[in-house]
Parts: C-alpha cells; structure tokens; sequence
C-alpha cells in the first residue's frame, strides 16, 4: 500500500536514526535512511497494486549547500518501489512542475504505451496532469525508474524498483541493501550543457601539462607515439569523462562522501546489495576493500555466481552482489569515478557510528591506441598503456573461434603489430554506414571485441575485476534461434563540438527508426567509433552479449562499449511498438544519441 | 597557408554579401526552474480516472517468440563454455551467494544451460528488414493516444534530442600595451549563438592610445558553418569604426582548430572601395601547469594594393608576435602577462613613417582573458 510521506517521516523518527542529522531524515526515503539496517519487509516501501508518485520541486542539501531538485515524492533519489513477479500494478503520477515530466521504468517489460518516453511512447505529462501507468509484472530483479524528459534526470528524479521473484529467489541471502549510485551538481544542467559546447573539456582539470610530464609524475606519461598521435588527431588522453568530480559531488543513496551513508549487517550474514548507478553521466569503478563480492545479477537478471574484487558499473546498469562480512568489522563502499575526479563513499557496518579508512583516489588512467580503434596496437612502452594482462586473461571457450572479423574491418592481430595499420581515422571504408559529417570525428580502424576488458584504468590494479566476458545467465534466454540478420550501428561524435550520435546522424536530424519485425532475432553489432564509453540501453526489451557462453549468454538491458571497440548482442523483437534506444549518458543523448526501435506489426494485427 | 588563401578565395564569390542567420530560433531566456517551490501544499494524488488511462490491450501476453523454441540439445561437456574465475573463492565454491535448498534453476547450475553444443553463431549478413518490419502504423503510439499530442510530443522528442542551442562570449585580449612612446590598449574577443553546425559570430578586435578614442576598430557579423569536425566556414560583414573614412567589407574565412591543437582563423576582406586585403590570426595554448598557461600567438594582415586613406599599403602591412603567459584563477577568467613585437612592413610602414607614426616595436602587455 502507498505509505504517505508523512507516516513514512514518523516512522523514521522512531527507527534508529538519531542526532543532528534529523532534520535532514524527511529528505530521505526510509531504505535510503544512513544507518538502514536494510529492507526488512516490514519498512514502508510503496508496494501493492496502486501506487501514487507525485512530481515536484524540492530543495536538496548536500555538504552543506543546498540547491533546487526535481524529485518524486519529495525526496531524493526517489521512493523504493517493491514489487512481486506476477502481479499488476498502477502507478498514478502527477506532474506538479510547470514543465511537463515522464517516468521511465528502466529495465521492466511492458506494453511500450506504458514505456514512458514522450514523443515515443507517449505523449508525457503535462503540468497538473495526472498519467497513470498500468501494466503486469512479468520478471524479478533490481530496476529503477526515472524522468525521460528533458534533463530532469540529472536534477534527482530517479529512484530504485525492485521486484521480488514469484517463486523461491535462487539467491540466497539474509539482509539486503539498495544502494542508489549518483551524481549531483549545484549547476543547472543546462549551464552544464553550455559548458560543454562552449568548451568541450572544461570539467577536466587534469588535462596533460608540461610540469606534470618534466617532473615525472606518473599520470602524465605517454608514449612519445601515443603522444604525437593524441595531439595529431586533437584528442585528449584524459577526456574521460564529460562532467565529473570537478561539478558533481557523487552521491550514495542521496548522501555525499561525508555524509556516509551506512548499511548495517551482523556478522556471518550474507547481506545482498542491489547497486543502481542511476547517475546522469558518471560512470563508477566500485569495490569494498577488503571483502571480495559475488556478483549474482546484472540488469536484474541473475547470473551465475562470479566473485570479483571490483567491477565497473556505467549509467544505468545495475548489479547485485552478495557479500558475507564474518567479523566485527568495518567496510567502506567505495564508488569511484571512472577517472578518479571523486568518489562516493559509504560504509557497512555491524553498528552505527562507524567507519572504515577511505582509500584514497588512485592515479587517473589514460586513454590509449585501443582506445582509439587501433586495436591491441599500444605503442607504449608505458605501463598505463599496457593492456597485456587482458590479453592474457584466460580465453574464454568459443569466444576466439566465434569472433568475427569480416564485415569490412581489418581483423586485428592478436598481439599487435603494425601490419596492416591504417593510421586514417577517418575511413569512410572503415563505417560504409556512417554519415562522415562535422558530428563524427573518428571512425575506429580496427574496433576490437573488448568484452573481455574490465573497464578504462581497471586493467592493472592486481585484483579481480569484473569483465562482460564473467557473466554467464543463470536461466538461459528460452529464444536459441540464430540470428537472421546483423545490424551494425555506429556510436559517433565530436569531442571538441560535443556533438553526439549514431551513424552520425542525430535524432532531432530526422533520423529513421531501426525497424524489425515482431519476433524477429537480430543480432546488433554496435561499433564505438570514439573516444568515449557509452552506455547503450534499449527500452522494454534484453537483449544477450554475444560473450562467448553461447548458450547463456547474459541477459542485460543496457550495454557499456568501451571506446574504440564493439560488442555483438543477440536480439529478439518480441514487444511490439516504438522503443527508445539511446546513449545512457544524459548530455549524449540530449546532443542526439538517440534511436527509435520500430518493432511491427503491433499486437492484434495479422503478421 | 597558400592553400587555405586559395580556398578562400575561391569560396568568396560565392557568398552571401550579409551575415545570415539561418535556420536559428532566437535566444531564448535560458529556461531555469522555478525557485525550490514551496512544497507546503502537497496537492493530493489525483488518481480518479485520469483522462487517458489505458489498460493494456492484452495485459499478461508473454512474447510468442519467448515460448517458440524450447531449450534443446544435450550437454557435452558440462564445463565448456564456463569462465573459471581466477579467484580462489569462486572455484571454491561455484554457488556462493545461490540459495541451493529451493527447486530454483540453481539447484542445478547446469541445468538449462547448452553446454558447448551451440557454437556461438556467426555474424548473419546485413540486409534490409522483413516486410513484416514495415507494416502497421507509423507511430505505434498513435494507436493509443491523441495523433495531435503526440505530434507536439513528438516535436519536443526530436528537439530534445541534438537540437542545442547555446551561445559563448570570448574576450580573447583586453590589455593594455606598455611600450617606446605612448602606452597603448587593444582588444580582441568574439560570440556565438547557435547550435553545432550553423552558428551567429559577432567578431570586434581594436586598439588604441591609452587616453583616447582607438586608432582602429571593428566589428564582424558572420553566419558560421561547420565544415568538418574541426573547422567552420565564416561569411559576413565587417565595419571599421575607426580610422576615419570608415569603411565596411564583405567577409569571408576559415576558423578552426588545426592538428596539434593550433587555433587557426583566416578570412579575406572586400571593401567597399573595391580593395582587398586577408588576415590569417593563429594561437596554441601551452598547459605549463592546471591553470598555468604560455600562449604564442601570430597575427598578418596583407593587403593587395594600397589604401592610403586608412593607412595600409599593399604586400605584408603588419604582423604581431606575442607570448602571454595566463594564470586561470578559474576557466573562466585569467589575468595575464606577456610581451609582443608588433612592426609595419612595405607601404604600410611608409605610410606611417610620412605620418609622423611608429613603424613598431616591444610592448608588455598586462590584460585579462574571460569568458562565459
């Protein structure tokens, strides 16, 4: 049943939760309180069939600033919606802004009339509307939900959707803990987007510079080749991130760094944490030092159980892991931006009050040649540039065979070698598809399968670090068609003019929609043809990473492509409709990263 | 440098004599929220028959495609196809973090995989979509709500989706020039409006004696294309307000940021006598450290025959080189110091030498560097 905030503050007021910070607590949603001990189902979360959000500017505090949200409900991130497999649910939300607003519920199966993109799916909530959402529930698993309108999503409307499986859950565990990843700015998203175009690397205030590379300093050594190539092609070897640690303080479950949320455990429990990275642009290295982590689901698919010590998580994916603390002891969550310009921090604890040693931020990675589509051709003789240790990652059974060079592409030598080099990083051959317009500044020459890559800077830091290539599905996609027929799409764009794309065509240019018929399998093959990850999702729909384990290959609904390389996903068009599908990252999709996915006939007509 | 001439001349006969500003929507006030609204009156949740709710035409149908094929094939080896991680814990124990005692697919971790039988498939070709694909209507969602809403919506949708509009105020030099003679004063700044390709500069560079009205002054008026990914045709108008007689120029040039990181503008000049003239600027900041920066600069200025009521003579008529060195308290804003030579050549120099003038030399410069 739909708590009211007001019961919801009351019963925070009696829970465990004492000190100065009370004032603050009505901010919060009851799981994201500091010092949860966790979901037990007795805490308010808005569950059942008839739940009532509502729209609406707040204020929002954090390290002693307070700045306007947009938040649901009142607080930031939003309620916890929980859910069961099997039931219906209603949503009602009414818009109390006075610009209209949409809630897009990440992850879920649903008619695409409930999808809540406006414009695709429907035509959004105006002001002083109300739009009430209707649909079953047809899967378990960690989701979130939030605004597909403008760039509200960056001003705090988002929160956490679990659902809980019909049956028995295949993961065993006694506690849980949503831990809602984000990023927060005190300026406007729009004062943001002007930046970018004003000046595409003004958030990176670590930027190569000559008294970094006289001195030594080991964030500042490239390559003399590396070097000559970044500068020849007016590329930036620390443009990382767009917006990052320098505007945005990173947020865990709405609280800061020094804020420190903290979840409790006791001892011996096998305490699950559903991690959402529900920011707008941030994409987070996380780790808990100390205590190595089961990664048991992505995307709200269960996966086979894989330990790990870190994984990298990008907008809008999602993983749940099981940890198991055994002693009395203390442990920091650590979130740390791609490119080290901040971090979240949260703690667990077995009591409040506690906290463990914060690491400190380690060294800002580089990007380097594969970064840049050329394959495993690292010039250096560097270590940041050394990417030899995925190299000699174990292959995975299949994955070599299977893997596909053809389709135009120079097929890259396994242990690289300038044979055979284009250094033309604007190919027309290289992307038959691509518009090669002011919008793409690079067409990879060589993309490389790089599912098997933990992620930019994750490659050397001597522990496990999660890899697409470790997630293999627990329960198999029930679709084992081959697919008919490959789509290729390009993820384009222009540093320097923050320009972003597919195939080099923006949406607002009248892009066409990517069209399939219903049921049919498909496998898409997206190349990044820049510089940058990009976290691609499409709406109502999972589609499988071609990884190797064919046969359970993972179910996910948004996909990281590492810059420079490709991934192949496995897809079967079976919700008809329009559905978005679109870079994750906010700014990008807002610079036109953004497709229509056209699946017909609809449902009732002949095929 | 011969080359980018050339292309500019060839690209100015065809210009549009005015700036043009096509295709733009005008600045807007920039869309800020509402301040943090006073959230007293909590309007209570409207869930009473909303106009369009709709129940989903078949609520609980599951994806045909999901049912038609059931899982075949028999394991071959069950192993195959598995990553062992390297970590110890994992190969230990497989199913951590699996609650094993349920009749859940875990109960059986190989159950339901196709271990190793299924090849992973090969890319498929490409090729156009299936009939099917193209069939049904346009816009799915016009089949459930109002064709006009979701026309405005859509509108929104495309717009929200590449189509920025921002704009950017450069003021590259304001210093002054402490040099041999009287002190002097300059400027140099610039400011777009528009989106990623099509764009409105307003250009004005001038100098003058400290004390006095400037010595030369001038504003361009310039419709901006972009080229390619780095560089923008420019065509427009410019007016020089000083010296006296005035005069007004058609424009043509190319700006952009060349490999290396060099700043780069060129542009040629007809003006209203007939006469023709170029000028080629080009900078390259130097990071020495965060907000420490060394900024060599060049500019030309050429003209094709002499006019000597404004005081240029035909050939090379002026160059400046400067070195400033800016420190950025933020982005934004950066105070600076720098040195240039700044000399007259040719008839331009004869010019000034007949008028009583400096032909050029050392200045130090102290100014400021802003933008927003």
């Amino acid at each position: 049943m739909h708590e009211s905030l007001i019961d919801r503050r009351a019963i925070l007021r009696g829970a465990a939760y004492g000190g100065a910070a009370l004032g603050l607590s009505g901010l919060f949603p009851a799981w994201a309180q500091s010092g949860s001990a966790g979901i037990p189902p007795a805490l308010p979360t808005l569950s059942g069939e008839d739940i009532n959000l509502t729209i609406g500017h707040s204020s929002f505090a954090v390290a002693g600033r307070s700045g306007h949200a947009i938040t649901i409900n009142g607080t930031l991130p939003a309620p916890l919606i929980r859910l069961r497999e099997g039931q219906n649910v209603r949503i009602a939300v009414t818009n109390t802004l006075d610009e209209d607003t949409s809630i897009h519920w990440h992850g879920l199966i649903l008619p695409f009339r409930m999808d809540g993109v406006p414009g695709v799916s429907f035509p959004g909530i105006r002001p002083r509307e109300t739009f009430t959402y209707e649909f079953p529930i047809r899967q378990s698993g960690t989701y979130w939900y939030h605004s597909h309108s403008g760039l509200q999503e960056q001003q705090g409307h988002y929160g956490p959707l679990v659902i809980d499986p019909a049956g028995a859950d295949p993961v065993g565990y006694d506690r849980e803990h949503v831990v809602v990843l984000s990023d927060w700015s005190f300026l406007h998203p729009h004062q943001i987007i002007a930046k970018l175009r004003q000046q595409a690397g003004y958030f990176n205030r670590r930027r190569p510079t000559l008294a970094g590379r006289l001195s030594g300093d080991p964030e500042h050594q490239m390559s003399a080749a590396d070097r000559e190539v970044f500068a020849q092609m007016r590329m930036d070897p620390t443009d990382i991130l767009d917006v990052n640690g320098t505007t945005y303080t990173y947020l865990i479950n709405g609280h800061g760094p020094e804020e420190n949320w903290t979840g409790l455990f006791r001892p011996g429990e096998r305490v699950r944490l559903r991690i959402i990275n529900a920011s707008a642009m941030s994409i987070f290295n996380v780790r808990i030092p100390g205590l190595p982590m089961s990664v048991v689901g992505a995307d709200g698919q269960n996966v086979r159980p894989v330990t790990v010590d870190e994984f990298q998580i990008s907008v809008a994916e999602t993983y749940d892991v099981v940890v198991q603390p055994t002693g009395d002891q203390v442990y920091t969550i650590v979130a740390e931006a791609m490119d080290r310009s901040g971090m979240g921090r949260a703690t667990l604890a077995p009591r409040l009050g506690m906290s463990a040693a914060v690491p400190p931020l380690r060294q800002r990675p580089l990007l380097g040649m594969r970064d840049m589509g050329m394959g495993g051709m690292d010039h250096g003789a560097m270590p940041r540039t050394d990417h030899g240790s995925t190299q000699a990652a174990p292959p995975v059974a299949g994955s070599m065979a299977g893997m596909d060079h053809s389709a135009g592409q120079a097929a890259a030598p396994a242990n690289g070698g300038m044979a055979g080099m284009s250094h033309n990083m604007r190919d027309q051959a290289n992307a038959p598809g691509v518009r090669l317009g002011p919008g793409v500044d690079m067409i990879a020459p060589m993309p490389q399968d790089r599912t098997g890559d933990p992620g930019l800077g994750l490659e050397n830091v001597g522990h496990k670090v999660l890899t697409y290539r470790d997630l293999i599905a627990l329960t198999p996609f029930p679709d084992r068609r081959a697919p008919t027929r490959t789509i290729e799409l390009h993820l384009t764009g222009n540093m320097e003019r923050f320009m972003w794309s597919f195939d080099g065509v923006r949406q607002s240019e009248g892009a066409e929609p990517i069209r399939m018929a219903r049921n049919e399998r498909v496998r898409l093959r997206l190349v990044n043809d820049s510089m940058m990850a990009h976290p691609i999702h499409l709406h109502g729909h999972f589609f499988e990473i071609v990884n190797g384990h064919a046969g359970a290959q993972p179910l996910k609904h948004t996909v990281n492509v590492l810059p420079g390389g490709f991934v192949r996903l496995d897809l079967t068009a079976d919700a008809p409709g329009d559905w978005a599908f679109h870079c994750h990252l906010l700014y990008h999709m807002h610079a036109g990263m953004m497709r229509v996915v056209s699946i017909r006939p609809l449902e009732g007509e002949a095929a | 440098m011969k080359r980018l001439l050339i292309l500019l001349l060839a690209a100015s006969a065809s210009m549009p004599a005015l700036a043009q500003h096509q295709g733009h929507t005008m600045p807007m006030p920039s869309a800020r929220p509402a301040p943090p609204a006073a959230r007293a009156a909590r309007p209570a949740t409207r869930r009473a028959a909303p106009a369009r709710q709709r129940r989903p035409a078949r609520a609980t149908s599951a994806p045909a495609a999901r049912r038609a094929a059931p899982p075949p094939a028999t394991p071959v080896d069950p192993h195959a196809g598995h990553v062992m991680p390297a970590t110890p814990a994992t190969a230990a124990d497989p199913h951590a973090g699996h609650n094993m005692g349920t009749a859940q697919p875990a109960a059986d971790p190989h159950a339901g995989h196709n271990m190793g039988a299924s090849a992973e498939a090969p890319d498929p070709a490409a090729g156009p979509p299936p009939a099917a694909a193209l069939t049904g209507p346009a816009y799915a969602a016009d089949t459930a709500f109002p064709a006009e809403r979701m026309d405005e919506a859509r509108a929104i949708f495309r717009s929200e989706h590449g189509r920025i509009r921002t704009f950017s105020v450069l003021v590259d030099l304001l210093e002054a020039r402490i040099q041999n003679g009287r002190d002097g004063y300059a400027w140099d700044a610039q400011a777009w409006y528009g989106g990623a390709i099509n764009r409105l500069w307003i250009k004005t560079e001038g100098e003058g004696t400290l004390g006095e009205r400037p010595e030369r002054a001038e504003v361009q008026a310039l419709w901006s294309r972009a080229l390619d990914p780095w560089f923008n045709l420019q065509a427009g108008v410019r007016y020089d307000f000083r010296p006296d007689p005035q005069r007004g120029y058609l424009v043509v040039g190319i700006e952009g940021l060349a490999p290396y990181w060099f700043e780069v503008d060129g542009a040629l000049f007809l003006s209203d006598r007939g006469d023709v003239s170029a000028r080629f600027e080009g900078e390259y900041d130097l990071r020495i450290t965060r907000r420490l920066i060394l900024q060599p600069r060049l500019e030309l200025d050429l003209a094709l025959q002499n006019d000597r009521a404004t005081g240029v003579g035909s050939g090379l008529s002026s160059a400046e080189a400067g070195l400033r060195l800016r420190y950025e308290i933020v982005p934004e804003f950066a105070p600076y110091v720098g040195v240039q030579y700044g000399r007259a050549f040719g008839n331009t120099a004869d010019f000034r030498r007949a008028a009583g003038e400096d032909v050029g030399g050392w200045s130090l410069l102290l100014g400021v560097r802003t933008w927003f």
